[in-house]
């Protein structure tokens, strides 16, 4: 497959994509793993929901 | 004291029983906004949803790569008419993504639904990367087309004040503590924002741009050939999905944040006391 003379213009489009997606998935991740930590540290030191429940219960 | 004042969690489902009418029918209809209007509920709905979107956004990204990599050069443009393979899908997104903002917004100030404001943040760092990308793209695919990488025209500006419009959003989530406060402020700024949706659909038909007019969907159908009509729509699907996804994803961690603040502030409550 051959891009031509403005291949540099098409690849940096596709990579920026790239980039810009995997931050996206990257930060919804860790984000994920950063509130539900939290949220076990402060049911461990005894701070529980009012319906009992654990905050990172999801049935 | 509104619904937005409480914790969703905490929302008795009577609140919502009081709505419902009396016919057996549409009581059954409210048990099921009951159901996603329950965080609870709604995360384990996306716990089951989100393994199976995240592999259909997989699948259709790799097809739309493959028919991307198949589709002829233009005649015109060359290979750089495979810049519109990701340059459009962003570009419909970052619109789409504020028409979902908008609609959450209308849930925010008129139905008072909890989780419409959830909806309505979750969104705006996701609409802001596509919109990010439409910009982005289109330069790239500018500067050998039209010999420039910006041009002020009515496209490109109103694209751009988009963009800003998204960055002042969420701005303004982080500015306000408390989650009912910034939400209604959110809501009525999306919702004027929404204005600049059809400056930018109609912009290329109201004013002399240097931005191609509209080829897919356009009154007597599309103008683009089939060889990348189709490659650009299941490009268009698969980026979709995508959004639908990380907003899920972004729905999901955007009420465990709010769970950590309402125990944060039990905490504090129980310390003081």
């Amino acid at each position: 497959m051959s891009l031509g003379p403005y291949a540099s213009f098409i690849v940096t489009s596709y990579l920026a994509v790239a980039l810009v997606v995997i931050i996206l998935i990257v930060w919804v991740i860790i984000d994920y793993r950063s509130q539900t930590q939290r949220l076990r540290a402060l049911e461990e030191s005894g701070i529980t929901r009012r319906s009992g429940r654990s905050a990172t219960d999801m049935r | 004291m509104g619904w937005t004042d409480l914790d969703p969690d905490q929302l008795s489902t009577t609140s919502f029983v009081l709505i419902a009418s009396r016919d057996p029918r549409d009581y059954q209809d409210a048990m099921t906004l009951i159901d996603l209007a329950n965080p609870t509920r709604f995360l384990a709905l996306t716990a089951r949803l989100l393994p199976w979107l995240a592999a259909a956004t997989v699948i259709l990204l790799a097809v739309g790569l493959y028919q991307t990599s198949l589709a002829p050069d233009d005649y015109q443009q060359g290979a750089t008419v495979k810049i519109m393979f990701i340059h459009v899908p962003n570009a419909w997104l970052s619109m789409f993504v504020w028409g979902v903002m908008s609609i959450a917004s209308l849930g925010t100030l008129v139905w008072r639904h909890p989780l419409a404001d959830v909806a309505a943040k979750a969104a705006a760092p996701i609409g802001a990367a596509f919109t990010f990308l439409a910009l982005l793209t289109g330069s790239l695919w500018g500067r050998p087309m039209w010999g420039t990488y910006w041009e002020w025209d009515a496209r490109l500006t109103s694209v751009l004040i988009l963009f800003l419009m998204y960055l002042g959003l969420m701005a303004l989530w982080r500015a306000v503590d408390d989650p009912s406060r910034a939400a209604r402020a959110a809501a009525v700024l999306t919702l004027v924002g929404a204005i600049n949706l059809p400056i930018i659909k109609f912009s290329v038909d109201w004013w002399n741009t240097l931005h191609q007019p509209a080829s897919v969907m356009r009154m007597g159908g599309s103008t683009l050939d089939k060889s990348f009509l189709i490659p650009l729509l299941v490009m268009a699907v698969a980026f979709t999905l995508l959004f639908l996804t990380l907003h899920l994803a972004a729905m999901r961690n955007e009420i465990l944040r709010r769970r950590v603040r309402s125990l944060q502030m039990m905490q504090a409550s129980q310390r003081a006391a």
